[in-house]
C-alpha cells in the first residue's frame, strides 16, 4: 500500500498556518509534543510516545569474540527498523522508505556509538577472546513524524534501563550469574546524547522543532543535532539540501541544549520511578502504562431522569394542586320516571337517533309505542356499531 | 425496536467481537410480529449457511424491519459502491485521473464523468487536488471507480473542491455520526462559529473557516471528539465558544 499523498490544500494550509505561527496541534514553534517514557517488565526495554509517534527499543547482550583491531573493547550494534504498521509508506521494496532506513540506522550509530557514549572498555570479559556484544534494536511502531528524536530517547533510555549479567573469572573459566544468583549489572554510560529535530520552511525562513508527519511532508529542509545536557555537540546532521546560515545553525544548538536538559531530566525521572517501583515490589511494565482509551461516546444515551423523591414530589404536586370539581353524583333526570346507567352525563345521541332507535327497538321487544313521545327503553344492543352502550329504553 | 429477530434480541446495543454467531433455528421466531424470516445483513454481519457471522467488532445495531448492522470504529476504509468520499488526485494518465481514497487500492476517475463535461472541453483538475466524488464501482475484485455526477449528469454537490482550508483524517465511527441527519456534534459545533465542512465517508474531513485559527480549532474539536461524552463535548465547545481556548 501505498502513503496518502499531501493534498495542495493540505500543503497551502500548512505553510499558511506556519506563516501566522501557528502549528497544527496547537503547539508553538519551539515546542515538544508529550513524551511518554515508560520500561517494559524487563530490563532494557522501553517505549517512547512522542505524540502519536511510537518507538520501541530492546536491548540484548550476548558474549562474542571481540574484533581483531580492538581486542579489549565490547561490541555495539544499533539496527533501527521501520515496519509498515508503522505507516502504510514504510515497505523494504520502495526506494524511499529504504533511504529513509539508512538515514535513521547511520543517525542513530553516529549519535550513540560515535559520542563514545557507553563505555566499551567496561563491556570486555577476557581480552582478545570474550566480549559483551550490546544489541540496541529499535521498532518504531507508529509514525508521526520525527522518527529520529523519539528513536534516540527510546535507544538511550534502553541502555540506562539495561543490565547485563554478572560474570566471574577463575583462571580460564568465565562463569555467567542468573539474575537470581548475582545482581545484574548496569552499563556504565558517560552522558546521554539525544537528537533534537528542526524543520526549516521557505528556504530557511520559518524553523519549527520536533516537526510532526505532514509537516515533514511539506518541510524543505531538517537540521537534527545530538546533543547531551552537558552541552556537547555529538553531530550534526543537515539534509534536504538547504542552504543554513551559521547564526541560524547556532541559534538550533542553543535551542537544542534547553530541550536537551528538559529530555535528560524527564529521562531520569522515568528511570527514577522505574526503580522506585521495582523496589517496592509494586506494578510495572507496559501493560500498566498504557491508558484506557474507552469509548464510551458511542453507547445510547440514557435519558436522565432524576429518580430521587419522586415520590415526595408527587405527593406535593397532589396536595398543592386544586382539588377537583366535584361530579355530579345525582343522576340526571330527562323525565319522570326515567332509569339510567351508570354516572355520568345526560345522554343526547338517544334523543337525536331517535327514530332509528325507535324502530330498533320496536323490531327488538316488539312493543307498542307512540310517536312523538320520548322514548326511553331497556335493551342490550350487541354487535351494532352505534349501539354499544347500553340504553335504558322505556315506553312512556 | 419490537419487531427484533429473536437470535440477536439479547446482543442488540452490545459489544460483539469477530467470531460470534447468530444461528437461526427452526422455530427461532417466537415473535408472531417478525412473519418473514428475512433479514438484511449490514455492515460487519456475514451469511453462513443459516447462521450469521460477525466479521467486525462493535455494536449491534438494528433498524426496523429486518435490517442488522455492527456499528465498529474502524480507520482502514473499504470501498463500498454508492459511498460518497474524498479524493485526492495523484496522477493524470490518458482519459483517466488515479485518486487515493485512503483504501488498499486507489480509485480511477474518468474525465468525463464531471458535470459538463465533453471530449473537448476537459475539467480542469490538477494533481493533488481534492474532489468529492462517490462510488459506482467497488468490487474487491476489481479497481474502484468513482464519478462526479448523479445519474441525471448533474454535479450534485460533487466535484474538485478547496482551494484553500484543511483536510485532516478521523475515524470512520466518527465520520458515521458527523453524518447522522441532525448529528449533533454539528449542531453543537456550528454554534461556535460559522464554517465550511465536507464529510467524507473514508473518513477525511475538510474544514475551512474564516481564519486560520478558527479553522485549526474546528479540526481539533473533530478530532478530540473520538472518544467524548455528550455532555463532555458540549462542556469542551461551551469553554471554546467563552474564548478560554
Amino acid at each position: 500500500m501505498r502513503e496518502t499523498p499531501l493534498s495542495n490544500c493540505e500543503r497551502l494550509f500548512l505553510l499558511k498556518a506556519i506563516e501566522e505561527k501557528k502549528r497544527l496541534d496547537g503547539r508553538q514553534a519551539y515546542d515538544y509534543r508529550n513524551i511518554k517514557i515508560t520500561f517494559g517488565t524487563d530490563y532494557g526495554c522501553c517505549t517512547v510516545c512522542l505524540g502519536k509517534t511510537r518507538v520501541l527499543a530492546q536491548v540484548s547482550c550476548e558474549l562474542v569474540p571481540p574484533k581483531d583491531s580492538r581486542p579489549t573493547e565490547g561490541i555495539m550494534f544499533f539496527n533501527l527498523e521501520l515496519s509498515s504498521m508503522a505507516s502504510p509508506g514504510f515497505q523494504p521494496s520502495r526506494k524511499q522508505s529504504s533511504e529513509l532506513l539508512v538515514t535513521l540506522n547511520r543517525q542513530l550509530e553516529r549519535c550513540l556509538r560515535n559520542s563514545k557514549c557507553i563505555d566499551t572498555e567496561s563491556l570486555c570479559v577476557v581480552s582478545g577472546e570474550k566480549v559483551w556484544q550490546i544489541r540496541v534494536d529499535v521498532h518504531v511502531l507508529n509514525h508521526d513524524g520525527n522518527l529520529m528524536d523519539a528513536a534516540s530517547i527510546a535507544a538511550i533510555s534502553a541502555l540506562c534501563h539495561f543490565r547485563r549479567p554478572d560474570v566471574a573469572i577463575q583462571g580460564r573459566d568465565i562463569t555467567v550469574f542468573s539474575p537470581e544468583e548475582r545482581d545484574p549489572v548496569p552499563l556504565s554510560i558517560y552522558h546521554m546524547p539525544i537528537c533534537v529535530s528542526f524543520a526549516f520552511f521557505q528556504q530557511g525562513t520559518y524553523l519549527l522543532v520536533d516537526p510532526c508527519e505532514k509537516e515533514e511532508l511539506v518541510m524543505d529542509g531538517l537540521l537534527v543535532i545530538a546533543m547531551n545536557k552537558h552541552r556537547e555537540i555529538c553531530s550534526v546532521q543537515s539534509s534536504g539540501g538547504i542552504m543554513l546560515l551559521k547564526d541560524q545553525v547556532i541559534r538550533c544548538s542553543k535551542i537544542a541544549s534547553v530541550k536537551v536538559s528538559e529530555i535528560t531530566e524527564l529521562i531520569n525521572k522515568a528511570l527514577e520511578n522505574d526503580r522506585q517501583v521495582r523496589k517496592e515490589g509494586g506494578k510495572f511494565g507496559f501493560a500498566e502504562s498504557i491508558p484506557k482509551e474507552r469509548i464510551t461516546a458511542l453507547k445510547r444515551e440514557q435519558a436522565p431522569v432524576e429518580m430521587k423523591d419522586i415520590e415526595e414530589t408527587a405527593d406535593e404536586i397532589v396536595r398543592e394542586a386544586e382539588a377537583p370539581s366535584e361530579a355530579v353524583h345525582s343522576p340526571v333526570i330527562v323525565a319522570t320516571g326515567t332509569g339510567q346507567v351508570g354516572e355520568g352525563l345526560q345522554n343526547t345521541w338517544g334523543l337525536e337517533e331517535e327514530d332509528a332507535e325507535e324502530e330498533f327497538q320496536g323490531g327488538m321487544d316488539g312493543k307498542e309505542k307512540k310517536k312523538g313521545t320520548v322514548c326511553v327503553c331497556v335493551c342490550v344492543c350487541v354487535g351494532c356499531a352505534g349501539f354499544t352502550h347500553e340504553t335504558i329504553v322505556q315506553l312512556v | 425496536m419490537d419487531a427484533v429477530h429473536s437470535c440477536f434480541k439479547d446482543k442488540l446495543g452490545q459489544a460483539v467481537l469477530p467470531g460470534d454467531v447468530f444461528s437461526f433455528a427452526v422455530s427461532a421466531v417466537e415473535d408472531s410480529a417478525v412473519r418473514a424470516e428475512k433479514v438484511i445483513c449490514g455492515p460487519g454481519l456475514r451469511r453462513n449457511g443459516d447462521e450469521i457471522l460477525v466479521c467486525k467488532s462493535g455494536i449491534l445495531r438494528h433498524k426496523a424491519p429486518n435490517l442488522y448492522w455492527i456499528d465498529s470504529q474502524q480507520k482502514r476504509y473499504v470501498p463500498v459502491k454508492g459511498e460518497s468520499v474524498i479524493g485526492i488526485v495523484t496522477a493524470k494518465s490518458g482519459d483517466i485521473f488515479k485518486v487515493d481514497v485512503g483504501s488498499s487500492e486507489q480509485a480511477s476517475l474518468s474525465y468525463l464523468a464531471f458535470e459538463g463535461a465533453t471530449k473537448r472541453n476537459r475539467p480542469n483538475v490538477q494533481v493533488g487536488d481534492l474532489v468529492y466524488s462517490q462510488f459506482i464501482i467497488a468490487n474487491k475484485d476489481m479497481e474502484p471507480e468513482l464519478v462526479c455526477i448523479d445519474s441525471c449528469g448533474r454535479a450534485n454537490g460533487m466535484g474538485v473542491f478547496g482551494a484553500d482550508g484543511l483536510l485532516f483524517k478521523v475515524s470512520l465511527g466518527l465520520v458515521r455520526r458527523l453524518l447522522v441527519p441532525q448529528s449533533e456534534i454539528v449542531k453543537d459545533l456550528e454554534k461556535i462559529f460559522p464554517f465550511e465542512m465536507v464529510v467524507g465517508m473514508n473518513g477525511r474531513v475538510w474544514v475551512k473557516a474564516k481564519t486560520v485559527q478558527q479553522t485549526l480549532i474546528v479540526a481539533n474539536l473533530l478530532d478530540s471528539c473520538e472518544n467524548m461524552t455528550a455532555q463532555q463535548r458540549q462542556t469542551l465547545f461551551k469553554r471554546v465558544a467563552e474564548g478560554s481556548l
